[in-house]
């Protein structure tokens, strides 16, 4: 069971709706789906609001509305709800409770980008049916269509979600071009994350609070042991440590930041900030806001070796380098879980970690480096002893499909 | 000049090094793993040579 909480005083997402889902005139009732701004106005005020995607990429959504705004040709909007790490609950919990204040999002982006036409995209049933509800009762003459997709752990990368959109596989492409510039049948598209979209929506609604609603996030906090798993709406910059208390964590020996994306941090991890730059400093990566919490008891060798297994598994088999990169990196990692990996073998992931990222058409590879390089840096003294005895956490066989970190939405 | 490889067509056939090798590096699994992001000055023949060996078109030379 995953709980919900705010710790904001005035819960902005997650305030009045733990259960069900939110309709129409309920949706109305809080304000939303307001008369249109001008489209400057609103995008001055994002961009004084600093509001940054959620989706992982962590990109000013200013500057991507201005930059679909000013492509060439009739922009559209989507909004991606598909949640491709399986230790983020948040776009779902989204879509099949509030779905009218991400659609509210759409329609405000449609107007700032001058879109005449918006999909949502998403894998969840449940998602889905509420969308839809949604949409039947939806009040405005934006067009909006849905497309669902099959759920991988890559299907939510922009290049893939236009792909899909356009009938082919949920794959994604080399870029040059990214969907601003050429997108849904070829137009200039704003693929924005539906926790961006409803942030604008709020954006919209109570600027006056620009700064907090911009600032929040909503985090999944998960982890082995005792604790208990949580969606979290956090003001910016909440210590990591606070959010581990809050679902009994607190004693964890490490944590895996961004879902699967933004690497391992041991030693240390409870002064970390939820804070996209300053994470990213401290080598790792705030990503979806996904935290996986690692006890005491849990085996940083035998965690990272399931989330390699599982980001190998769920390549998409289009570039060789990230065939042949995750399987070596998961492969090695495995052998140094049994004792067999001798010390050249630790200097390959060593070399792999720093030489493989960048080099795929999406980021998959990208986590599965920073995963190892993240390993090597925090632990090297408990990759060191698996060498010299059995460790019964890195024992049998490793599942690829990422069921340790997988949380179910509440 | 800047050299972009498009990894999902790379199928590691290794004939763009062959033509610049201070360019492009071959991985130990044989696909291109490009070095400097711009082409230096001097180098353009290099790279268009490497654009053309490419069976599989996943190189390209953008100003």
């Amino acid at each position: 069971m995953t709980g919900v909480h705010s710790l904001l005083h005035d819960g902005l997402l997650t305030a009045g709706a733990a259960s069900g889902t939110e309709d129409l005139s309920r949706y109305l009732a809080r304000g939303g789906y307001g008369p249109l701004p001008t489209p400057d106005r609103l995008l001055d005020l994002i961009d004084a609001a600093g509001l940054r995607g959620r989706g992982g990429a962590g990109f000013p959504a200013a500057v991507k509305l201005r930059s679909v705004r000013g492509a060439p040709g009739p922009p559209v909007v989507v909004a991606n709800g598909e949640e491709g790490e399986p230790g983020s609950v948040k776009d779902r919990w989204l879509l099949r409770h509030r779905p009218h204040v991400v659609l509210d999002g759409l329609r405000l982006a449609a107007a700032v980008t001058g879109a005449a036409r918006g999909w949502v995209y998403l894998s969840d049933g449940p998602a889905e049916q509420a969308v839809r509800q949604a949409l039947a009762e939806w009040p405005h003459d934006l067009r909006v269509d849905v497309v669902r997709t099959e759920h991988t752990y890559v299907a939510g990368e922009e290049t893939a979600v236009v792909r899909r959109i356009d009938g082919g596989p949920a794959l994604p492409t080399a870029k040059p071009p990214r969907p601003f510039e050429r997108g849904v049948g070829g137009a200039p598209t704003l693929v924005a994350n539906v926790e961006t979209l409803a942030r604008i929506a709020l954006l919209h609604t109570r600027p006056g609070a620009a700064a907090v609603v911009a600032g929040a996030r909503l985090v999944t906090l998960s982890g082995g042991a005792d604790g208990t798993a949580a969606l979290v709406e956090a003001p910016a910059g909440t210590h990591l440590k606070v959010l581990a208390d809050l679902c009994g964590h607190g004693t964890a020996a490490a944590v895996l930041l961004g879902g699967l994306f933004g690497g391992l941090y041991g030693e240390g991890w409870t002064d970390l900030p939820l804070d996209h730059d300053r994470l990213i400093a401290a080598g790792g990566a705030l990503g979806c806001g996904a935290l996986h919490f690692l006890s005491p008891r849990d085996c940083p060798v035998a965690v990272a070796t399931e989330a390699v297994a599982h980001l190998a598994a769920q390549s998409a088999r289009q570039c060789g380098v990230c065939v042949s990169g995750t399987r070596a990196l998961a492969g090695t990692l495995q052998s140094v879980g049994c004792g067999e990996a001798d010390q050249e073998a630790v200097e390959k992931l060593h070399r792999w970690s720093r030489q493989l990222p960048g080099r795929g058409a999406c980021g998959l590879l990208d986590a599965a480096a920073r995963t190892v390089g993240t390993l090597l840096t925090h632990f090297p003294d408990r990759v060191d002893a698996h060498r010299r005895t059995d460790c019964p956490d890195c024992d049998g066989d490793v599942p690829e499909d990422g069921r340790r970190f997988t949380v179910p939405v509440p | 000049m800047k050299l972009l490889l498009d990894s999902t067509r790379c199928q590691g056939y290794g004939l763009c090094q062959e033509p610049a090798p201070e360019l492009i590096e071959l991985d130990e699994w044989g696909y291109a793993r490009l070095r400097p992001t711009d082409v230096p000055d001097g180098d353009e023949d290099a790279a268009q040579a490497a654009v053309a060996a490419c069976p599989n078109s996943a190189l390209r030379l953008v100003k």
